[in-house]
Parts: structure tokens; C-alpha cells; sequence
């Protein structure tokens, strides 16, 4: 497929990073569409327009939407290195992980981090230790969550490696601490790895991100308790 | 890669009412293949669920050769994948309709089924509108799905039934069940005519028919459960008192 691939997205979005990786992992050339979120193109809108977020990739005529169908996608219309498993169980257990991370996981972990202390925190921390527990044991010993290098899964919990560690310093809020050695040491191997720097937002630049939107962040998770 | 080497035994761990459940009786009703039905009480949850979904504890949850596969759309998938060789591919062959596949089946389950969970729990007639406002919406929205999807064809799989029907089709005789049970269609001709014309072709297909509860019965469910619920509540009250 020689159509020209595009990529709309934001500076800082794990969501986007997830869909980078995929494009790189395969060799795929891209333009990257810099999207304002504040105020949103009519290319956004006109191609993602139920749920006017990014990612969104454009390869020649089509549009795909949502991060975890467009890394999907990816794996299944570009050749070289496959980022799903080949077998189906693998395949399901890879799906199944990541619809973990993105469904039961990252509310209470938000919310552990984002709201201040007291009971309700303290109730999203515990939930939030116990979901990390999980990942550590699917971790079991590997170097990457999907074996020797890096698969659908890893990219998928690319946050966990990344993002998670910058809202921790600015918060003060420690989540992924001593008690899960292989989830940091799987950290520092996906973020050490020369595909993914190539799309990684640096530590330095999205501390400056949080620590600006730190207010508005705490109201906003207030908000979410309320849902 | 189908009946390898004397294995393929199949069990469902399901409940009745659950259109979850249903998505992957269907499936594997299409894909002709044999398996162990087990109905599970989810007030009483069996060791065998809870060994098997420690995480959620949910229905469906497949175990093919005693290896646990859980989250209905992603059984789906698997049932695709694991019996590529029975019945019709499930999933498209194009990658691009593959994707707008699975776009669509998140969407019916982050949309759809949250649109409904408002106009069982509305205890006011405003409450009631505005929820049912909500899932029309949701039903335009899939129109317009299934307009794209089918491409004047019948399915959203085109001339044969396909994953996001069947995602969809999970949902059947609940929406025959909340019409019974709210007097509210889901699917009307003036809206979503292409949505009506789908649901009765997909109910009329012989793998639905053999495994779709009657809606009648789900009705009959949602009354017990809503008497149980006030019971509880009148008990509460006395208490209070």
C-alpha cells in the first residue's frame, strides 16, 4: 500500500504515542498533523466526528479512529514486524490485558493520583494497587510484556512506563513503587528502546504540561467522582 | 485451523439474560461448532467462573481446552480466529473494515449499552425523556453505521451476518424487551428504518432462533428484579423506623 499515511494528533497524548509506535515498529513513513485540542480543525472533526479526538490515522482515503483499533489496524495493513501474537489465545490474552488497562484500570488510577487525600483517594489507591499487582504477575519474568521485544501489550501500557512516572513527581503521589520490581524494570526498557524514543515525549516537557494543568486537573478529577 | 489434534472441547459460562453472553452463543452458532452450555447463577457464582475471570468474575466466559477466554467481543474474535477454517469469517478481510468494525462494536458498548442503563434506574417521567432521548441518538448514530457498513447490503457484514452484527444482535430481545416494558422503540421506521428492517432479518436467522431468549421472559426478569429492589427497600424503611 503506497498511500500516504498521516497521523492527527497532540503533543503529549499517550493515546497518540500508542499509535507512533505502531506506525514506527512497522516502518511506516507519516506526517504527523499537529492538532490544537482547544480548538479543534475541521480535518478533526470532519474525520473523527463521534468522538472529535485524536488519534486519528489517515492512510490515503480511509480514517481510523480509537488508538487501540488504529494499532490493529497497523499491524494487519503494513508489513514487517508483527505487533499481535500470531496465535489466537495470545491474541485474545493481549486484547484482553489491554482492554483491562484502558477499562477497569486507569479510572481509579487517574482518580488515586488527581484527588486529594482522603477516604476516597485512599479507596482508588488500593483499587489501583491491586491492578497493578495483575499487570506485575502478566509481566512474569519477561522483558517486555509480549516476550523479547515489544507487542501490542507493552504499547498499550506505554503510560504505565511513561506518563504515570511525570504525574507521580508532580502530584506526589506514588503509584508504581518498590513492591512492582518487573513493571519498573519494564519501564525503563520500553522507554529505553530506540523505536519508542523516537515518539516519547520527553519527561522534562510533560512535567511542564501537568504541573500548568495541575489545578485544573485536580477539579476536573472532583468532576469525575461525581459520574 | 479447526479440530486440531483431539482437542476443541468448548464450554460457555453464561446466564440467560445476558446480551453479552448472547453475542457469543450466536457466534458459535454460526460457526456451527459443538460446546458445553453452563448457566450460571450470578448471585452464586460457580468456583469454575471465578477461576476462570478471577479479574471481572463475568459471563460469557469461554474455556477452549481448559484455556479461559473472557470479554464478549474479544471471544468473538477469538471463535473467529481459533475456527478460521468453519461457517464464514466472522471479521471482514480488508484491514480498513476490519477497523471500522471494531470502531463501531466500541462504540456499542462505551454508547449503547450506558444509553440504557439510565431508563431502567429513571424514576421520574423527565428523568425517563431524557434518557430516551439519549438512546435515539445512539440509534441514529448506528443508522448511519449501518449505512456505511452494509453498503445496500443486508448485514452490517454485508450479504452475510458478521461480527458487528453479532456485537449488535446481543441486544435483540432486550430491544423487544424494553419496547414491552417502557413502550419505548428502540429502532422505529420513521428514525432508523434501515436498523428495523436489520433486527427482523437477523432474528429470523436459524443460529439467532436457536439460541435468542424470549423477550417475554427478559420481561418477566426486569419485574422480579424491580419487586426483589423494592422489597429490600420497603424492609429498609421499617428498619428505619
Amino acid at each position: 500500500m503506497d498511500d500516504p499515511v498521516k497521523l492527527i494528533g497532540a503533543f503529549g497524548s499517550p493515546f497518540v504515542h500508542r499509535a507512533e509506535v505502531a506506525l514506527r515498529i512497522k516502518g511506516v513513513a507519516y506526517e504527523f498533523i499537529h492538532e490544537n485540542l482547544d480548538d479543534k480543525s475541521d480535518l478533526l472533526l470532519a474525520k473523527n466526528p463521534i468522538h472529535k479526538k485524536v488519534p486519528v490515522l489517515l492512510h490515503g482515503d480511509r480514517a481510523i479512529c480509537e488508538s487501540l483499533v488504529i494499532v490493529e489496524y497497523v499491524d494487519e495493513a503494513f508489513a514487517g514486524p508483527p505487533i499481535l501474537p500470531a496465535d489466537p489465545y495470545g491474541r485474545a490474552m493481549a486484547r484482553f490485558w489491554a482492554h483491562f488497562i484502558d477499562h477497569k484500570s486507569s479510572r481509579p488510577s487517574w482518580l488515586a493520583l488527581w484527588l486529594d487525600d482522603g477516604e476516597e483517594q485512599k479507596g482508588f489507591l488500593k483499587e489501583t494497587k491491586e491492578n497493578l499487582a495483575l499487570l506485575e504477575a502478566q509481566l512474569e519474568g519477561k522483558r517486555f510484556f509480549a516476550g523479547d521485544s515489544i507487542g501490542y501489550l507493552d504499547i498499550v501500557a506505554s503510560g504505565l512506563a511513561h506518563w504515570i512516572g511525570v504525574v507521580e513527581e508532580v502530584t506526589g503521589v506514588s503509584l508504581v513503587g518498590d513492591e512492582y520490581p518487573a513493571l519498573r524494570r519494564w519501564s525503563k526498557e520500553y522507554t529505553s528502546d530506540e523505536t519508542v524514543k523516537q515518539c516519547l515525549p520527553s519527561r522534562e516537557h510533560l512535567t511542564t504540561i501537568f504541573a500548568g494543568k495541575k489545578e485544573k486537573l485536580k477539579t476536573a478529577a472532583r468532576m469525575m467522582l461525581q459520574q | 485451523m479447526a479440530g486440531g489434534g483431539g482437542g476443541d472441547e468448548l464450554k460457555l459460562l453464561g446466564m440467560w439474560a445476558s446480551p453479552f453472553a448472547l453475542r457469543v452463543r450466536i457466534a458459535l452458532s454460526l460457526k456451527g461448532l459443538s460446546y458445553e452450555y453452563v448457566e450460571e447463577d450470578l448471585k452464586s457464582k460457580s468456583e469454575l467462573l471465578l477461576s476462570s475471570n478471577p479479574v471481572h468474575k463475568l459471563v460469557p466466559v469461554l474455556i477452549h481446552d481448559g484455556k479461559p477466554v473472557c470479554e464478549s467481543r474479544i471471544i468473538v474474535e477469538y471463535i473467529d480466529e481459533a475456527f478460521s477454517g468453519d461457517g464464514e469469517s466472522l471479521l471482514p478481510a480488508d484491514p480498513h473494515d476490519r477497523a471500522v468494525a471494531r470502531f463501531w462494536a466500541s462504540y456499542i458498548d462505551e454508547k449503547m449499552f450506558t444509553a440504557w442503563m439510565p431508563i431502567f434506574a429513571a424514576k421520574t417521567e423527565e428523568e425517563k425523556a431524557e434518557a430516551t432521548n439519549r438512546t435515539f441518538e445512539v440509534a441514529e448514530t448506528l443508522e448511519r453505521a449501518l449505512r456505511e457498513c452494509s453498503r445496500g447490503k443486508p448485514f452490517f457484514g454485508g450479504d452475510a451476518v458478521g461480527y458487528l452484527d453479532v456485537v449488535l444482535g446481543g441486544f435483540a430481545a432486550w430491544v423487544y424487551a424494553i419496547e414491552e416494558l417502557f413502550g419505548l422503540k428502540q429502532f422505529d421506521a420513521a428514525r432508523t428504518p434501515l436498523l428495523v428492517a436489520w433486527l427482523q432479518r437477523f432474528v429470523e436467522l436459524d443460529a439467532v432462533k436457536e439460541v435468542m431468549p424470549d423477550s417475554g421472559s427478559l420481561v418477566e426478569l426486569h419485574k422480579a428484579r424491580q419487586a426483589q429492589a423494592a422489597a429490600a427497600a420497603d424492609d429498609d424503611d421499617d428498619e428505619a423506623n
